[in-house]
Order: C-alpha cells, then sequence, then structure tokens
C-alpha cells in the first residue's frame, strides 16, 4: 500500500508568547516542531505499513527548513520524503496549499493519504479536505480508528458532536485523524542514522506541473491579515449563593435559554 | 564540561534522554514500589534500537562500542538505575557471545538480542562464590554431544526474564582456575529452572533469582570459547562492562544532584533559600566536581577500550571503583541536603540512594576492584 501522510512544520505554540503592544505572535527563537496531529498521522500510516506492508512518503511543503521535519519523520519510520519548495509557493492559503500537496501526490502515487486533524499554528483544519476534493477522492476527518478490511476498502470511526460512527469508504482516499488515534512512537537510531544521511531536493512548481494561477499567493482568494489576541470581555460575572440543587436547575435553565445546551 | 562526542553520540545520548525523561522517570516510582519488571519499557527502548548499541553492525547492531553503552546507561540510570541495571545485564549476557561466540553461535543468538526480541543475562555467582569467583561448584558433565549442568548459580540479574544464559561451570574440578567453562543455556530447556525473586534494597525493577540445573542436557555446539576456559571469559567480559557499571553509578549521582540542587533553590528557612547557605553551597559543589571527575574517568576508561586497547583491566576497574564509590556519597549527601524530604518516598532521592549501593558490589566488589588495580600497578611496574 503506498501511504503519504502530509507533514507541517510549524512553530511550537506552547512556547510562543503574545507581543502585548501588537497583540501579534512573537515567531522569533520559537522552536519548530512536527505539527502534533501529523505525528498521530505518521505513527497511523507507519503502523499500517507495519500491518499490510507497503511505503510510507512524508509530504511537506515549506521553506528549505521544512527539511528537518521530513528528517524528523525519517528517524520516524517514514520510508522516504519529498520538500515541496519554490519561492511560487509563498503566501499561499489553505486552498494553493491543498492544490499544491495534490498535485505532489499525484505525482508520487498513491493509495492513502493521511493528515493531521489541523495544524496548531492556523486551526483551519481544511487542507485535507482541500486536498481530497482537488484529487477527486473521498475523505473522512475526525478519525480516531482506521482499519483496512479483506475487501481492501477502508474502515473508519469518525468522531461527530454527540459520539462516533462508523464509515467503510473505498480506496484511493484520504483520512485527518484525530489524537485519540494512537500514540506515536519514538524516533530509533537506525532511522536517525539513516535521516542524517538523506538530502531532500526540493520539488518545485515545475516538477509537479502546477498551474502558476493556482499556486502561491496568485492562487489564494484568501490572505492573512492580523493574528491576534482578541480584547477579553468586559462583563461582569455573576455570583449565586445559596442552595447547590436550585442553582444547579438555574444554571441549566440559563444555558437553554441561552442555547448552549 | 563538553566530552567532544560525535554527532551519533549525541544523537544517542539525545534519543536515551529522551526515552528516559518521557517514558521512565514518570514510573520509576512504582517500579521500585512494587518491583514490576519493567517489560514495556524495554520494549520502547528496543524499538528505538537501544539493544543494538552493543552489538556490531554484522549482526544487526549499531557497533557503537563501550562509550554508546555508557551514553545510555548514564541517561536511564538518572530516570530509573532499575531499568538501567536490566538493560545493562543484557548487554553482560552479549558481551561473551561477541568476544568468544563462534560464527554459527553470533548468527544464531546476536540478531534477536540486538533487536530486544531477546534479553540475555550473565551466570557466574553461587553461594560459595562471589568475590571467590573460582570456588564455584556448579559442574558440566561431557556426556557424548551433550553436556549435562547441574548446580545453583545466585543473585542472577534478569534470572527467569532472559531468554539466553551464559553459565560459567566447572568442566574439570582437578584443573582448578582452568577448568571452567562457559555455556549458552536457552530458558526452557529442560532441568533449567528459577528459585524466588529476590527482594532486594534497590534497583527493584530488575529482577534478580537464583537459576537451577538439574541434570540440564545442553547439546555440545553451546560451549562458548574453548574447553577450560571459563574465568578467561568471564574477566574479558567484566574488564569491557565495568565502565557501564560506572555510567550507571555517575547517572544515579547526576540524578541525585539535580533533584537535591532544585530542591535548595526552593526550600526556605531563615528567611533565605538553603541553596543560599554556604555548608550547602560547598556539599553541592563537591558533589558536583566528583560527578564530573567519574563522569570524565568512564568516558576515558570507555574511549580507551573502543580504541582497541589489548589490556585495558586497570582503567575499567578504576571507572567502576571511582563511580560507584561518588554515587553512594552524592545520593547520601542528596538526602541530606533535602533533610526530613529526602527522608520520606515521596522523594526520589531516598531510591537514588538505596540503588547507589549496589554499584559498589556487584560486577565485582570494590575491593576486587581494588586488587586488580593494585596487581596491573605492580605488573606494569616490574614490566619497566
Amino acid at each position: 500500500m503506498r501511504i503519504i501522510v502530509c507533514i507541517k512544520q510549524v512553530p511550537d505554540t506552547a512556547e510562543v508568547k503574545i507581543n502585548r503592544e501588537t497583540n501579534t505572535l512573537i515567531r522569533e527563537g520559537v522552536p519548530s516542531i512536527i505539527n502534533p496531529f501529523d505525528l498521530h498521522a505518521l505513527e497511523e500510516g507507519i503502523r499500517i505499513r507495519e500491518k499490510h506492508g507497503g511505503t510510507v512518503t512524508a509530504l511537506t511543503m515549506g521553506p528549505a527548513q521544512a527539511g528537518e521535519a521530513l528528517r524528523e519523520a525519517v528517524a520516524l519510520g517514514a520510508d522516504d520524503a519529498v520538500l515541496l519548495s519554490d519561492r511560487a509557493f509563498a503566501g499561499a492559503d489553505t486552498l494553493a496549499t491543498a492544490y499544491t500537496l495534490a498535485k505532489a501526490a499525484e505525482k508520487i502515487g498513491f493509495d492513502l493519504i493521511l493528515c493531521g486533524r489541523q495544524a496548531i499554528d492556523g486551526d483551519t483544519a481544511q487542507v485535507g479536505p482541500g486536498m481530497a476534493e482537488c484529487l477527486a477522492i473521498p475523505h473522512v476527518t475526525c478519525i480516531r480508528r482506521l482499519a483496512v478490511t479483506e475487501t481492501e476498502k477502508f474502515r473508519v470511526e469518525r468522531m461527530t458532536d454527540d459520539g462516533y460512527e462508523t464509515l467503510e469508504v473505498k480506496g484511493p482516499a484520504l483520512f485527518t485523524v484525530i489524537r485519540e488515534i494512537n500514540t506515536p512512537r519514538l524516533p530509533s537510531l537506525r532511522g536517525m542514522l539513516r535521516a542524517k544521511k538523506m538530502a531532500f531536493e526540493p520539488w518545485t512548481a515545475a516538477t509537479i506541473n502546477a498551474e502558476a494561477e493556482r499556486i502561491g499567493l496568485s492562487g489564494s482568494p484568501t490572505w492573512v491579515v492580523k493574528v491576534f489576541n482578541p480584547p477579553l470581555p468586559d462583563g461582569q460575572g455573576e455570583v449565586w449563593q445559596g442552595d447547590s440543587a436550585e442553582n444547579a436547575a438555574k444554571l441549566i435553565a440559563v444555558l437553554r435559554e441561552r442555547q448552549f445546551v | 564540561m563538553d566530552y567532544f562526542l560525535t554527532e551519533e553520540q549525541q544523537m544517542l545520548r539525545e534519543l536515551a534522554r529522551t526515552i528516559a525523561v518521557e517514558k521512565i522517570a514518570p514510573i520509576a516510582a512504582e517500579l521500585d514500589e512494587k518491583e514490576i519488571f519493567p517489560r514495556e519499557l524495554l520494549q520502547v527502548m528496543a524499538d528505538s534500537d537501544l539493544f543494538r548499541v552493543f552489538v556490531p553492525e554484522e549482526y544487526g547492531g549499531l557497533g557503537m562500542g563501550a562509550m554508546g553503552n555508557c551514553l545510555v546507561m548514564e541517561e536511564i540510570s538518572k530516570a530509573c538505575a532499575g531499568v538501567a541495571v536490566t538493560y545493562a545485564a543484557s548487554g553482560l549476557g552479549i558481551c561473551p557471545l561477541l568476544l568468544f561466540g563462534s560464527e554459527e553461535q553470533k548468527e544464531k543468538y546476536l540478531p534477536a538480542l540486538a533487536s530486544g526480541e531477546k534479553l540475555a543475562a550473565f551466570a557466574l555467582t553461587e553461594a560459595e562464590a562471589g568475590s571467590d569467583a573460582a570456588n564455584i561448584r556448579t559442574t558440566a558433565t561431557a556426556d557424548g554431544d551433550e553436556f549435562i549442568l547441574n548446580g545453583t548459580k545466585q543473585w542472577i540479574t534478569n534470572g527467569g526474564e532472559a531468554d539466553v544464559y551464559i553459565v560459567i561451570a566447572m568442566t574439570d574440578k582437578a584443573k582448578g582456575v582452568r577448568g571452567a567453562s562457559a555455556f549458552i543455556v536457552e530458558k526452557g530447556t529442560p532441568g533449567f529452572s528459577f528459585g524466588k525473586k529476590e527482594k532486594k534494597m534497590g534497583i527493584r525493577a530488575s529482577a534478580t533469582s537464583e537459576l537451577i540445573f538439574e541434570d540440564c542436557r545442553i547439546p555440545r555446539e553451546n560451549l562458548l570459547g574453548r574447553r577450560g576456559t571459563g574465568y578467561i571469559v568471564a574477566m574479558r567480559t567484566l574488564d569491557r562492562t565495568r565502565p557501564g557499571v560506572g555510567a550507571q553509578a555517575v547517572g544515579i549521582a547526576q540524578g541525585a544532584m539535580e533533584v537535591a540542587l532544585r530542591y535548595a533553590r526552593e526550600r526556605v528557612q531563615f528567611g533565605q533559600p538553603i541553596s543560599s547557605f554556604q555548608a550547602i553551597q560547598h556539599m553541592l559543589a563537591d558533589m558536583a566536581t566528583q560527578i564530573e571527575a567519574a563522569r570524565a574517568l568512564v568516558y576515558s576508561a570507555a574511549r580507551f577500550i573502543d580504541s582497541g586497547a589489548k589490556e585495558f583491566s586497570k582503567e575499567a576497574s578504576m571507572a567502576k571503583l571511582f563511580a560507584s564509590d561518588t554515587a553512594m556519597k552524592v545520593t547520601v549527601d542528596a538526602v541530606q541536603i533535602m533533610g526530613g524530604s529526602g527522608y520520606m518516598r515521596d522523594y526520589p532521592v531516598e531510591k537514588m540512594m538505596r540503588d547507589a549501593k549496589i554499584t559498589q558490589i556487584y560486577e565485582g566488589t570494590n575491593q576486587i576492584q581494588r586488587n586488580v588495580i593494585a596487581l596491573e600497578l605492580i605488573k606494569e611496574s616490574v614490566k619497566q
């Protein structure tokens, strides 16, 4: 089975601080990590390979330093990796990113594509579904379990607002995963030594035959104007004293009224 | 202090540290309390290829030598000495195979040991043969194309849990020191059973038990090295693995000092953190200095071995001796710095103190180490 796992190198947002004056993120000096959801996707891809055979290719779009994330993916067990890196890709929003990744996936060839549910810096959760649409393949988001059936279909458990549902999907398909799906492994020494020796020749727009008007800034109908911490609301809270049972009933009534439950 | 590790050694250390911090440290207290054999942790270490460190590449290893072993031991021991000794004891069983095994024996046993799929152990000690290793009573009698083992080994680390055991037994009692031979015995061989698991002061996560041989028949091919070379197998093995015990001691000491230092900065008495008192500062300074000296000696011995030196008994013994004495002193001081809290099982240092003690005793007591060092000194002096 040919498995592609899409990964993104992101700043470790646990370490990111907000500049109080401009209310924007301070990115300097923040270490880069593989997006945590993508680690779960990579782990799942490796498990599927261990069980059913095949290859796992890590795919990322980013500046040259994103190669480090690919190296980490190989150390964790990916067989090989592709770095999409070209000035022409810069400024891409989720639509352009999804298109670019999709063109690369087409070139690599695949039976299964795995993505993390969302990136912890953008939090849009749009690229996975966008890629699937570009590739005209079925996709399911937020899966917590993935299995390959005897008939070579995929059976997945998808998280919904009130619980989970089980779906059977005919491949090739794309799935985005949530953290509950697995516990990612630690790197292996042999993986790290292999990764150290690898060089990632960047794939450019020409390599993937991308249409110029669908990539990068030109291919982006949306763009980020500002990232900021919204000011905290000013309101007063209410304090209710007295009987807990009465207050509980009162609370439920208020929540219902405001349509929170 | 920079020890100028190669990039690969740095990678190895980082990986061992990540495993120690993320996987071992959080459960070390529980493993100690309940004396749980760390099967799952060993699997994590195996998956990360840590068991490949001791074994050369031709047999599925990564050939990172004594130095690689020391780096892993130090990091794991900072988190839990019991887990560390379990890992090291497999190395202690692998070493005789590497040094004295035939091609067939190496190809048969090393790959599964390197992958961590199987564990090894080394069995020399008996009730009547501790420091007096030559006094073993376990016999191996030749019978056609088999040997029959009879006797009992005592206090064997990984006893009961390991799959492959290197056992030193008497093949010719009349020949004294030249009358012992080394054998490979697999778990499950009829006539090979285990005694009770010992209750220890420290390293409680590791399994220590008796090995019982009752007319245990093993194929002749399981003789390791030439007949009569049992003690040479044992001594050459211990020379190679002693720096690893030194590294374990360095790790325990480092872990204890870091806990004590953090505590001293936070604990306020007489209106100040106790780290501002000279008495505490001097203790910490002495602890840190001794740990660094022990580390430097351990690394030097390991590098000397890896350089291909022919004789290194003295250096290996010095590393083990000095580092283990350091670990005992440092952990006792760490408990002292932490005062009443140091004595409580809620804090990790009392465990480290209990763990440190064994490093002065096993793989040759520190008294035996001094014997080895003195005899080597005299030998060298005679040559000059």
